[in-house]
């Protein structure tokens, strides 16, 4: 979920798998705003769509006061549906208790880029929600003090009223709506925007989401929960192995379940299949029970194709052999070979992370009506603007005549940015005559036709010289890619992938070397919650607790010594790095700064009263990772019992993401992050067997529930002025919270764990 | 047919009595509320109360709760102001949101029972409820709040 999506988008349009190697050859649309217009610039303008910052489109303020602020990124629990119009009426000086929020449709040349992944949103578009409200401010100003004809000086907005100071006249918004509307949107470098003291709601973390009272009700829509009239619900029997097609069914004994309407076979894209439906059998019905009656009662007969045989332990083996060649070099400083041999303590590891499913709890599903020339559709989406160009592609219809209305995400996790399944609920509703169609996807169809995360090997060395210090670093990593999903066989993990925590470590090593093997992708691979960074976090934190044991150093400290003293460390001055991504965003603005990654270990060391005396069984763990350019390390607490049994009584987390638009959604977000990384070290794991997905339900795939979860999760936030760009939130707590799992374990057990997940090895 | 009573309104039935109770509450009635997770009672998102007690719709046929009482997010309170309900809002439980009818419907089942639970009823009582986004503390921590009145 970083620059490599919407690399791949733009450039699998274009068939061209050089596009891949870079973000430079992106196509860029009409309304990107310019980079001089913003304090810093980001990647936006790289984006389909770029920023809009026209008041016009995202205020309406009508007679009653009542400001309509549009909230055109998708909301899946992050907060930016709260967060991004809270920017807006913050500039605006608008009481946000006469806000209202609107989610937009999907229209990315209205609205700039709505791909609500990568940890972008408030990162992209702080700046241009903050302009839209300060140029609104600005316009209800001037047109107060043309109504009373005074100097512009003499006028201010306050919370929703516009005050002559001089003479303490006051006009509401509602009373100025209409002519300031009619004025000119002033330009940019004219728009006073506001000091951090002057902020009302940014910063402080005091405003709920703006769901909240709905999703407490009942009254919160979702993608499953449309209702249209006329709708027909519909379920599809899918290829159990990726590429795999129908050979037989019994079309009539679905046909004589009750409430069964019509058995639809959708024809499946080959891979590499993008966001195209996998294809299967669909049944029709009147309700979702029906449909799926239906579905038991066809009873598909396969044919599995070219993955049939795709094994999880087989193909485990094959990834830890790759890694134990040499591989192709993506970074190379000084001389490994040369430093190991001279080395005096030679420390190697490997590691092994499986499948992930992202298991969102609300599972893909979407209403599409196609009718007319037209394509109505509500879907739970991250990229409602893909949605609609593909939707428009596959039914042959103009973008103009796709509308792609956004409900509430059950969560997202990355699975929703792949729009498969509104393709499915369109091609059904062509189907049936133009008929709504809602298309449910039980948790079964979720786990077994995901975008899975990938799986990976990692293998490390390292040299130790006399004093302890480390003097040579080899990481060899091997997984199937993304880009599977969009070329074929591209063999190798792509720069996206790569620029999250292999190329970019930013250690003080002289000697240090990253390479990657080959690996065939065998199911498709999608973007998960941090993606790469994942595997690669979990490989580099663990080993540097490897090292400090085999060097007899604290873990921290050894950390702290491994990234060095104070320094923008820059990977592409490396050889073999050009390539590096910096997530979409410039280097300049965004700079991988060793002093902001110092500073979090330390806060957190220091909250998490590191080394303090524990009881017997407990251990404390620590790690760092810089992700989506937002900086966050992890202190876990462990207690091991005499069984093997693992609880986690606390987590300790600092993160450091510029300036914290909205601190109480960032706490929530870390302390999720916390139970999300416990559920994928402790049980996280998609295995295949026979080409087909072993695990069925939330019995087989297990998540940690709230009598396992973190008792205790402290969230500290480094504090930041506006001077220090926002970054990513959604995805940067995750990546550290497995490695410092695994490093408490072994201060608490001297056990080492190498392999994802954790499952039965504690047990004793 | 089902003759069944749904947050305090009567209700007849003459479809297939075996179809869950969760897709006769979100199909027929259109009290999309109660959310599918799993189907197989692993995860909760659907939990209503029949005759004021904690059930899983996905796995409760419609034919087992006739003549019974049903009461869901929708119905828990007329204003959406139960204890439950407004201590969830003050701590900022929801990320998603989606599994949270359900967690609530759990949580106000579990103080009908127990009025002040102890972390081990909390515990014990909440773990078939399943929230992906992990707000579980915050969970623990609206619970102990509508609880007590905090």
């Amino acid at each position: 979920m970083n620059a490599l999506h919407a690399t791949i988008q733009n450039v699998s349009r274009r068939g061209v798998l050089r596009g891949l190697l870079g973000t430079g050859g992106l196509i860029i649309a009409a309304q990107v705003s310019p980079g001089s217009a913003f304090a810093y610039a980001t990647g936006a303008a790289k984006m389909t769509g770029g920023t809009v910052n026209d008041p016009h489109v995202f205020i309406a303020i009508d007679p009653s006061g009542l400001v309509t602020i549009i909230a055109h990124r998708a909301e899946m629990g992050t907060g930016s549906r709260t967060t991004l119009p809270m920017a807006v009426a913050d500039e605006l000086e608008a009481d946000w208790a006469r806000v209202k929020v609107m989610q937009s449709p999907g229209n990315e040349q209205k609205y700039g880029n709505q791909n609500t992944d990568g940890s972008r949103s408030l990162r992209h578009f702080i700046q241009p929600m903050r302009q839209c409200g300060a140029a609104m401010r600005a316009m209800l100003e001037t047109a107060a003090a043309q109504r009373w004809n005074v100097a512009a000086a003499e006028v201010e907005a306050q919370n929703h009223e516009v005050v002559h100071k001089p003479s303490e006249r006051k006009l509401g918004y509602g009373e100025l709506a209409a002519a300031a509307s009619a004025l000119a949107v002033p330009p940019v470098d004219q728009l006073k925007l506001k000091e951090v003291a002057a902020f009302r709601y940014l910063g402080k973390g005091k405003v709920g989401i703006v769901d909240l009272f709905d999703i407490t009700t009942g009254r919160a829509t979702y993608g499953i929960d449309a209702k249209l009239p006329g709708m027909k619900f519909a379920v599809v029997a899918r290829p159990p192995v990726l590429g795999g097609k129908p050979v037989t069914w019994d079309e009539a004994a679905a046909l004589k379940v009750p409430g069964v309407e019509k058995i639809v076979v959708i024809d499946g894209t080959p891979p590499p299949s993008k966001f195209q439906p996998i294809g299967g059998v669909a049944v029709i019905a009147r309700n979702t029970w029906a449909a799926m009656k239906g579905r038991e009662a066809l009873v598909v007969k396969w044919d599995a194709g070219l993955h049939g045989s795709y094994d999880s332990t087989a193909y485990r083996t094959q990834l830890e052999e790759t890694a134990r060649k040499p591989g192709k070099m993506v970074r190379n400083d000084g001389d490994v070979d040369g430093a190991l041999a001279g080395s005096v303590k030679q420390v190697a590891a490997e590691y092994y992370l499986p499948h992930l499913a992202h298991a969102p709890m609300e599972p893909p599903s979407a209403t599409a009506r196609v009718f007319g020339g037209k394509c109505e559709a509500w879907a739970p989406v991250q990229s409602p603007g893909t949605t609609r160009t593909e939707l428009a592609n596959k039914l042959g219809l103009k973008p103009e005549d796709v509308t792609v209305n956004v409900t509430l995400l059950g969560g997202g996790f990355g699975r929703k940015s792949k729009p498969d399944f509104v393709l499915e609920a369109a091609l059904l509703s062509r189907a049936v005559d133009g008929a709504p169609v809602k298309v449910v996807w039980t948790r079964e169809d979720d786990l077994h036709h995901d975008y899975l995360h990938t799986v990976s090997a990692e293998r490390l060395e390292a040299g130790l010289d006399g004093h302890g210090k480390v003097v040579a670093w080899r990481h060899r990593s091997v997984a199937p890619t993304i880009a599977a999903i969009f070329v074929p066989d591209p063999k190798f993990e792509q720069p996206g992938e790569i620029s999250q925590g292999l190329i970019d470590v930013p250690f003080d090593i002289a000697n240090l070397r990253c390479e990657i093997g080959e690996a065939e992708a065998h199911t498709r691979i999608g973007w998960f919650r941090s993606v790469s960074n994942v595997p690669h976090a979990f490989a580099v934190q663990s080993f540097v607790g490897e090292l400090a044991h085999a060097a007899g150093r604290d873990p921290k400290d050894m950390l702290l010594e491994l990234i060095g003293p104070p320094r923008i460390f820059d990977p592409r001055k490396s050889q073999g790095a050009q390539d590096y991504t910096n997530y979409g965003d410039p280097f300049e603005t965004y700079p991988i700064d060793t002093a902001r990654l110092r500073r979090v270990v330390e806060l957190v060391a220091e909250k998490a009263e590191w080394g303090k005396k524990l009881a017997a069984g407990h251990g404390q763990g620590i790690a760092v990772h810089r992700c989506f350019l937002s900086y966050v390390a992890t202190v876990v607490e462990v207690a091991v019992d005499a069984k093997g049994k693992l609880t986690v009584p606390r987590v300790d987390t600092a993160i450091d993401c510029g300036f914290a638009a909205n601190p109480e959604r960032i706490y929530s977000q870390v302390e999720g992050a916390a139970t999300m990384g416990l559920s994928l070290a402790k049980y996280g794991e998609i295995s295949f067997k026979n080409g087909r997905v072993v695990q069925n339900n939330f019995d087989g795939f297990k998540v940690i529930r709230v009598d396992e979860a973190p008792q205790i999760t402290h969230v500290h936030i480094v504090p930041a002025g506006l001077e220090v760009p926002s970054s990513g939130v959604g995805e940067p707590g995750l990546p550290p919270f497995a490695p410092a799992l695994c490093n408490a374990i072994f201060a608490a057990t001297g056990k080492r764990i190498r392999r994802l997940p954790i499952g039965d090895q504690l047990a004793m | 047919m089902v003759k069944l009573r749904v947050n305090g309104q009567a209700q007849s039935f003459d479809g297939d009595p075996q179809m869950p109770l969760l897709w006769y509450l979100r199909d027929e009635l259109g009290l999309t509320g109660t959310k599918f997770g799993c189907g197989a009672a692993l995860c909760g998102a659907c939990t209503v109360h029949v005759d004021g007690t904690a059930a899983r719709a996905c796995t409760t046929a419609v034919g087992d709760v006739d003549g019974r009482s049903i009461t869901t997010i929708e119905g828990l309170d007329p204003k959406g102001d139960h204890p439950v309900q407004k201590a969830w809002r003050a701590l900022n439980v929801p990320q998603c949101g989606y599994c949270q009818a359900g967690q609530i419907m759990q949580a106000a089942s579990l103080l009908a029972t127990i009025k002040n639970p102890s972390d081990e009823d909390i515990a014990g009582t909440m773990s078939g409820n399943i929230c992906r986004c992990g707000c579980y503390q915050r969970i623990v921590a609206a619970i102990k709040a509508a609880a007590t009145g905090a």
